[in-house]
């Protein structure tokens, strides 16, 4: 070997020694929804274009978001990407324990962010998680079945129109339920629904002095109403229907409204799945004329826990995922309706999109859809289907638990409120609140 | 001489045991014919129990998405290892507690086993900032650690209750001849007790394959075993009840096997001393 070549081969050496240093592999913490499985079969085109490699971990949301709480709040550093909510990213953030994603590159275009996303993921204006796919909540209702009874569903539905529908549209014998709504005990589940419903009766979680609100008539009337209209028109057992279950019950033509995530519309028209798929028609979450209607807010979004070895590749990663040219990749092998919704303005822009038949109800839920201003009375917390303050996940979760027994037909609707009512103010004053 | 048993009784009590058995066996008969239903199918009203369309699809699928193997391996280390391990401490403690006890002998014992009555996650961010200073985290030594202790109550419990059965006469004759205490344990007490120690080696290997609070806790991406790989395949937003049973189904499957070729030696087990 002359000595020329052998300088030659030292420096090709080096440099891939060099580049090898420079590919990090990133764990990523995420949860078992399609579009996040969908993410996990493309890791090799961010793979192709970074050198970086991805290790997933992926978990049932209720264990992902104990196993990251624990995590960040501990400083465990297992995790150098978490998929997160609405509910944690303002929390963590304001705790220091995200990194800010203030620094994105030019061509990222973090402006065409959803801004109601964009709003909902950041604490005091700094954007600490970046929005895989983001959701509302809207009426998916039957279109034979509306018709059959002689109904035609406004765009903007009220309750009380949604409560005659249900009726008309019940089938018992032939195992029609008018409506299908969450009942099961959880903060994300029913614990979500009936917060958001009774935004539009005029009920909050708590006033001002952060004192709770159950003993109010807004809360009575919104669960004596949601019990009194799954009773004639809900399927039986709904106090342990959660979102699967409604979605099976939906898919098989038993129901002929269901009221949840907007993420849903692909599943109930995709018609390998739903025997319903070409008769399903969309309308905004029902209002009670207060000016307030009953559709949340929700993303699940990614973000880097302070203090990752990695930040650099996370932050490549974050830019990859949640940018516009990962939806182009997806609507090429996969079609537009199975794009992640619900982020990007410049989506519901597209020619091509604007052909899905839920995305303009879709984008229209999203942006009537308001976390500052939830509530038709003021309130001191941010967030439409949850408080954004760290106790409120324990407090919902045992609220919820006192409706599912009301929906159980094992206590009153009085009995109920009465309870969480007590629990809510105990709790929140050993948190120093009141 | 055994009692007389007339045919109907005999028959009757061969199907009331076959309907036990079967209502016992049945969720793990659901998941696996479910893992062979198309997710359509799989949630079925009413549901189907034969007549649907035998896929392997949901096999596939977790196949291409998932390591099992690297699941499986996890696994295997985890609930071996945390078993040899507890075996090895469990047998000289057990031993104490069963031929030299002392006044606390029994209060130890009731210790050890209120120990259980602990809910887990009521010592989770200890135990979590323990294995970041030591750097376990996601490691399956950790984890070897961690379940031995967890399981190492019953397996002293066993234990002492099989040795208590093994007559102290022959130990003492043992030591008469000149036997050392490592070699009275070693060539005369664990032989005796082999049946005892095998079925308990068993039972703990059963648990520490099941075991999830810790496992799904104390992982990430490298050390996750089998009940990871099926949490990974649970989803409160999405119907993948298909896809669930077969990673299910793959993650029972080697226990089940286990346990089919065991039964035995897990019944001698559990039965142990409860006649005498």
């Amino acid at each position: 070997m002359t000595f020329k070549s052998a300088i030659c081969a030292a420096t090709a050496l080096t440099l891939v020694a060099g580049s090898a240093a420079l590919a990090d592999t990133i764990t990523i913490a995420t949860v078992n929804n399609g579009d996040m499985i969908r993410m996990q079969g493309y890791t090799d085109d961010f793979t192709a274009k970074t050198g970086h490699t991805v290790e997933w971990v992926t978990l049932e949301e209720n264990v992902l978001r104990q196993r990251v709480t624990t995590d960040i709040s501990t400083k465990g550093g297992a995790f150098d990407i978490m998929t997160i909510g609405m509910y944690e990213t303002p929390i963590w953030g304001s705790n220091g324990w995200l990194v800010a994603l203030d620094d994105l590159s030019a061509e990222y275009d973090a402006a065409d962010i959803l801004p109601a996303m964009a709003g909902g993921l950041s604490h005091n204006g700094t954007l600490y998680a970046a929005p895989f796919y983001g959701e509302s909540s809207m009426i998916m209702y039957r279109t034979d079945l509306m018709e059959k009874a002689g109904l035609e569903m406004p765009e903007a539905p009220s309750w009380s129109f949604i409560a005659k529908a249900a009726r008309a549209m019940t089938d018992r014998d032939n195992g029609i339920n008018g409506i299908c709504l969450r009942g099961k005990a959880g903060w994300g589940e029913g614990g979500a629904f009936i917060t958001a419903m009774s935004n539009s009766f005029g009920a909050r979680w708590f006033d001002e002095d952060w004192n709770a609100q159950f003993d109010r008539r807004e809360w009575s009337d919104t669960l004596n109403f949601f019990v009194n209209m799954m009773s004639d028109s809900g399927p039986a057992g709904y106090a342990t229907n959660g979102f699967n279950e409604n979605l099976s019950l939906f898919q098989q033509g038993k129901c002929g409204m269901w009221i949840d995530a907007t993420v849903a519309a692909s599943f109930v028209t995709n018609p390998n799945d739903s025997t319903v798929a070409d008769k399903v028609g969309f309308a905004l979450a029902p209002d009670n004329g207060m000016g307030v209607r009953s559709n949340w807010l929700w993303a699940w979004a990614l973000a880097i826990p302070a203090g990752t070895k990695n930040e650099s590749a996370a932050k490549q990663f974050i830019e990859w995922a949640t940018s516009k040219d990962y939806i182009e990749l997806v609507a090429a092998n996969e079609g537009w309706a199975n794009v992640p919704p619900g982020a990007r303005t410049s989506l519901y822009e597209n020619a091509n999109y604007k052909d899905v038949p839920f995305a303009k109800m879709t984008l229209d839920s999203i942006l009537s859809a308001d976390p500052n201003n939830s509530t038709v009375d003021p309130s001191p917390y941010v967030g439409i289907q949850f408080a954004a303050i760290p106790e409120f996940a324990g407090i919902a979760t045992e609220v919820s638990q006192e409706f599912s027994a009301v929906y159980a037909g094992q206590q009153s609707v009085e009995a109920a409120l009465k309870k969480a009512q007590a629990l809510t103010n105990d709790a929140m004053e050993a948190a120093g609140y009141r | 001489m055994a009692r007389a048993v007339s045919n109907r009784r005999r028959l009757i009590n061969t199907l009331l045991a076959w309907s036990i058995g079967l209502l016992i066996f049945f969720p793990i008969l659901w998941t696996v014919l479910t893992s062979f239903k198309p997710e359509g199918q799989a949630i079925a009203d009413p549901p189907m129990f034969l007549f649907f369309d035998w896929t392997l699809e949901n096999y596939f699928v977790v196949q291409e998405r998932s390591n099992y193997m690297r699941y499986l391996m996890n696994s295997i280390i985890i609930s071996g290892g945390s078993t040899l391990l507890g075996i090895l401490i469990a047998v000289p403690a057990a031993w104490s507690m069963a031929f030299v006890p002392s006044k606390r002998t029994k209060d130890i014992l009731m210790w050890m086993l209120s120990t259980k009555m602990l809910p887990a996650v009521g010592v989770l961010y200890p135990i979590y900032l323990l294995f970041i200073q030591l750097g376990l985290l996601d490691s399956r030594l950790g984890l070897v650690i961690v379940i031995m202790l967890i399981n190492l109550p019953i397996i002293i419990w066993m234990l002492y209750t099989y040795f208590k059965e093994i007559p102290t006469a022959i130990l003492e004759a043992a030591r008469m001849d000149g036997a050392s205490l490592r070699s009275e344990i070693l060539y005369v007490l664990t032989p005796m007790a082999i049946p005892g120690i095998a079925s308990t080696i068993l039972l703990n290997i059963i648990l520490a394959w099941n075991e999830a609070f810790w496992t799904l806790n104390l992982t990430a991406a490298k050390a996750g075993p089998l009940t990871a790989f099926i949490a990974s395949y649970s989803s409160p937003e999405g119907l993948f009840f298909a896809k669930l049973s077969a990673a299910s189904t793959m993650a029972i499957a080697p226990i089940l096997i286990l346990g089919w070729f065991s039964q035995k030696q897990l019944v001698r087990g559990l039965t142990f001393g409860a006649v005498k």
